[in-house]
C-alpha cells in the first residue's frame, strides 16, 4: 500500500490545554461497534465537543472559529493513553489532522497514529506551553528537517523513529516492509519446532 | 558472536525478547518480534481483516490466533434466551468476527460457547496463556498475560493485521522498570490495592515507554488471580506491559488446563519455564520501591486511575492543578472530605482486572449474609462462562441473587459499556474495573474503582465502604 508523502505541513493548529486525554476522550467507546473505519470524526471528541442535547458547546477549542481547517492538534501530556483503539487516530485523521503535539504521547497511541500517516510529535514543556498559551496560531511542521516552526519566529527540533519518518516520506507503510522478511520469518518458524 | 547471555546479565524482558528475535533492531529499522499467541475480538479486528482481502492476504497462522467475543456482547438475554443486543451494529459487529474467523480457519469461541468470556480471563483459564510467550491482542489489556512471564501488550487494528498476515510485529525495545513490593498485604488489602497504589506513586505516565518487572516476596504470595489484577493494571501507569517471573504458584495454576502442555511434556517444560526470571545481578532502567504494609485499601476520586487516595484519606485540594480541579468539577466532589461514606448508585462487579473467580467469591463473602442498601444496584459479571458455571457450582450466584444484585453473562459489560450496560449520567458507581476516564462507564457517568472486597461492602452500605468492618 501506498499514500501520499508526508514531508511539510503548514497549517492553523488548535489547542487542548488537558493533560491524560485518554483515548475514551478522544472517541467514546459507543462509536467504537463500527465494521469500517469511515466517518468516525462525528466521535471525535464527541462529549466535549457536544452536549447531551447535540448542540455543539461553544467553549470546545475545537468548535471555535479559528481552529477551521486546523490540521495540527496540540494537547497536555501524556495523551492518547488509556484504550489501544485505533479508532482514535482514525477519527482525528477523518477530521483532517495530520500531526499531534504534545509533551509525551502514550506508547499505544503513538504507534497507531503513525501507522495512519498522523505524526505524533514530542517537544519540551516551554514550546508546549508557548503553544497552549496561544489556543491557536499556525505552525508548520517538517519532517524532512525534523523541525517545527512556532510562531513568532522560533523554531524547535524533533525525534522520530528512523524506520517511521521513513514510511512517512515515502508513503509506504510497515506491512510491506515485514512481508519482505518472510525469508527470515520462515527460518525462525522452523528454528522453532518442535515446541509445545 | 557472544549472545547477550555470555556477556552481560539479562533482565526477564531481556530474554523474551532475544527469544522471539526473527530480525534485530537497528538504527534504521525496528525489530521484527514473533508472535507465538494472537488474540482477537470483535471491535479491533474487522478493518484488520479487511485489510487482509484488500491486499489478497492470508492469515499466516491460523493455529496460533484464537477469537473471542466480550466486549459488545450482552449480558443480558431474553424470556426466550436470545442475547439482546444494544443496537443492530453492534450484532453486525459480533457477526462480523464470526464471518472472518469462518473464512480464516480461526478458532472462535463466540457468544454462548462455554469457552466464551473476556479475552484476557479465557487466554490463562484455557492454559492458551504460558510462560515465555509473546501474547498480542487489539486490547490494551493484553499486558494482563504478563502475570504469567510471557511478554504481552496491546497493539492496534493496523498491527492486529500485521500479525494476522505475518505473525510478526515490528517494535523498538522498551526500557525496563522494577517494581519492588516487599512485606505482607494487610487484612483486607488486595492487588487491586497494590496496583491502585503503584499508579497513584508514579502516574498514569509513570510507566509510559517502560515494561514493568514486579517482583518481592508481598508479590509471589499474590494468587495468579492477583498478580493478573496487577499485570492488567500495568498499562494505566503507561507501560508497554507488565510481567511477574514464573514460579510454583504459576505451575500449579496452569497443570491440567486444556491448552497447557500434556503431562508428558510437563516436567521438561516447566524446568525450561524455571530459567524464565531476571538474572540476580540485571539492571533495569528505573528503580520503584513500596513497603506492602504501608498499603492501604484504595479507591479513587478523579478520572484517572491514578487519582485514588486510601479509603480514609480525603479528597485531594487542587491547589492549582487543573487535571484535579477538572477532576473534582467531573466527578462532583469537594476537595478535603472523605471518600468514605459517598454516597453511590450503582456498584459493579466485573472486567478483566477482576471478574475472576476469586474476586467474585471476595465479594460474594461480604454480601452472604447482608443484602444490597436500597437505592443501590449492583451488576456482577463474571469474566467467562467458566467462571459464571464455576460460581454457580459454589452457590455464589445465590448468594448474589438473594443479596439484590443481578447477576449476568460473562463479558466486559460496564467496564466500556459499549454493550448498553451503562451509567446514567451524574451517577455514582463503585466498580472493580479498570479506568475512571470521563464518560468510560456512560456518559457523565462517575467512576471510583476499588477492589472487589470494597465494592461488596459499598453495595451493601449504599455509600463507599471499608470492607475491613465486614470481614470475619
Amino acid at each position: 500500500m501506498s499514500f501520499e508523502p508526508f514531508t511539510v505541513v503548514t497549517s492553523p493548529f488548535v489547542a487542548l490545554p488537558m493533560q491524560d486525554i485518554d483515548t475514551d476522550r478522544i472517541i467514546p467507546a459507543r462509536y467504537l461497534t463500527v465494521t469500517d473505519r469511515s466517518g468516525l470524526a462525528e466521535g471525535l471528541f464527541a462529549d466535549w465537543r457536544v452536549d447531551e442535547q447535540g448542540n455543539q458547546r461553544a467553549d470546545f477549542p475545537l468548535n471555535h472559529d479559528d481552529a477551521r481547517g486546523a490540521q495540527v492538534l496540540v494537547a497536555g501530556e501524556n495523551f492518547g493513553c488509556g484504550s489501544s483503539r485505533e479508532h482514535a487516530p482514525w477519527a482525528l485523521v477523518d477530521n483532517g489532522f495530520r500531526a499531534v503535539i504534545s509533551t509525551s504521547i502514550a506508547d499505544i497511541f503513538r504507534a497507531n497514529a503513525l501507522k495512519n500517516r498522523l505524526l505524533a510529535i514530542d517537544v519540551a514543556a516551554e514550546s508546549l506551553g508557548q503553544l497552549l498559551e496561544a489556543g491557536f496560531g499556525t505552525v508548520t511542521i517538517d519532517l524532512v528537517e525534523r523541525r517545527v516552526d512556532l510562531p513568532g519566529g522560533t523554531s524547535v527540533t524533533f525525534e522520530i523513529d528512523p524506520f517511521a519518518r521513513r514510511c512517512l516520506l515515502e508513503g509506504t507503510d510497515e506491512l510491506g516492509f515485514l512481508r519482505s522478511k518472510e525469508d527470515a520469518i520462515a527460518a525462525f518458524e522452523r528454528r522453532l519446532e518442535p515446541r509445545p | 558472536m557472544p549472545t547477550r547471555a555470555d556477556t552481560m546479565p539479562s533482565t526477564l524482558y531481556d530474554k523474551l525478547w532475544d527469544a522471539h528475535l526473527v530480525r534485530p533492531e537497528s538504527t534504521d529499522t525496528p525489530a521484527v518480534l514473533y508472535v507465538d499467541l494472537h488474540l482477537i475480538h470483535e471491535v479491533t479486528s474487522p478493518q484488520a481483516f479487511d485489510r487482509l482481502r484488500s491486499d489478497g492476504l492470508a492469515v499466516r497462522r491460523p493455529d496460533l490466533t484464537v477469537a473471542t467475543m466480550d466486549h459488545s456482547t450482552p449480558t443480558r438475554r431474553d424470556d426466550a434466551g436470545d442475547f439482546l443486543y444494544v443496537t443492530d451494529q453492534a450484532r453486525i459487529q459480533v457477526e462480523c468476527l464470526a464471518s472472518n474467523c469462518g473464512e480464516h480457519q480461526i478458532r472462535l469461541y463466540e457468544l454462548g460457547a462455554p469457552e466464551q468470556g473476556i479475552v484476557h480471563v479465557i487466554g490463562p483459564e484455557l492454559g492458551l496463556t504460558q510462560p515465555g510467550m509473546t501474547i498480542v491482542c487489539g486490547d490494551s489489556h493484553t499486558s494482563t498475560h504478563g502475570a504469567f512471564g510471557a511478554l504481552a501488550f496491546g497493539i492496534g487494528t493496523s498491527q492486529v493485521a500485521h500479525v494476522l498476515a505475518t505473525q510478526c510485529l515490528l517494535q523498538r525495545k522498551s526500557k525496563t522498570m522494577r517494581v519492588r513490593v516487599e512485606g505482607s498485604l494487610q487484612k483486607g488489602v488486595t492487588a487491586k490495592d497494590l496496583v491502585l497504589a503503584l499508579i497513584q506513586q508514579i502516574g498514569v505516565g509513570g510507566a509510559t515507554e517502560h515494561v514493568i518487572e514486579y517482583v518481592g516476596d508481598a508479590v509471589r504470595r499474590l494468587s495468579m488471580e492477583g498478580r493478573m489484577t496487577v499485570c492488567n493494571m500495568s498499562i494505566e501507569a503507561g507501560a508497554r506491559a507488565g510481567l511477574i517471573a514464573p514460579d510454583e504458584t504459576t505451575f500449579e495454576y496452569l497443570a491440567g488446563r486444556p491448552h497447557a502442555p500434556s503431562a508428558d511434556d510437563w516436567d521438561a517444560t516447566v524446568a525450561r519455564w524455571r530459567e524464565l526470571h531476571s538474572d540476580a545481578d540485571a539492571v533495569f532502567d528505573r528503580e520503584v520501591s513500596m513497603p506492602a504494609a504501608e498499603i492501604e485499601p484504595m479507591v479513587t476520586y478523579g478520572t484517572n486511575p491514578g487519582m485514588s487516595i486510601p479509603l480514609h484519606g480525603e479528597v485531594p485540594a487542587p491547589n492549582g492543578d487543573a487535571a484535579i480541579e477538572r477532576a473534582l468539577s467531573y466527578m462532583g466532589l469537594e476537595p478535603g472530605v472523605p471518600l468514605l461514606d459517598h454516597p453511590i448508585d450503582v456498584v459493579f462487579v466485573g472486567s478483566c482486572t477482576n471478574s475472576r473467580i476469586s474476586d467474585l467469591r471476595a465479594a460474594a463473602s461480604i454480601l452472604k449474609t447482608r443484602r444490597v442498601a436500597d437505592g443501590v444496584r449492583m451488576v456482577v459479571v463474571p469474566g467467562s462462562a467458566a467462571v459464571k458455571r464455576q460460581a454457580e457450582s459454589e452457590g455464589l450466584d445465590r448468594v448474589f441473587r438473594e443479596a439484590g444484585a443481578e447477576w449476568r453473562d460473562s463479558g466486559c459489560s460496564m467496564c466500556i459499556a459499549m454493550n448498553g450496560d451503562a451509567l446514567e449520567a451524574g451517577q455514582y458507581c463503585v466498580s472493580t474495573s479498570n479506568r475512571n476516564f470521563e464518560g468510560r462507564q456512560g456518559r457523565g457517568g462517575r467512576t471510583f474503582l476499588a477492589s472487589p472486597l470494597t465494592a461488596a461492602a459499598s453495595a451493601v452500605a449504599g455509600c463507599v465502604a471499608d470492607p475491613r468492618e465486614l470481614l470475619a
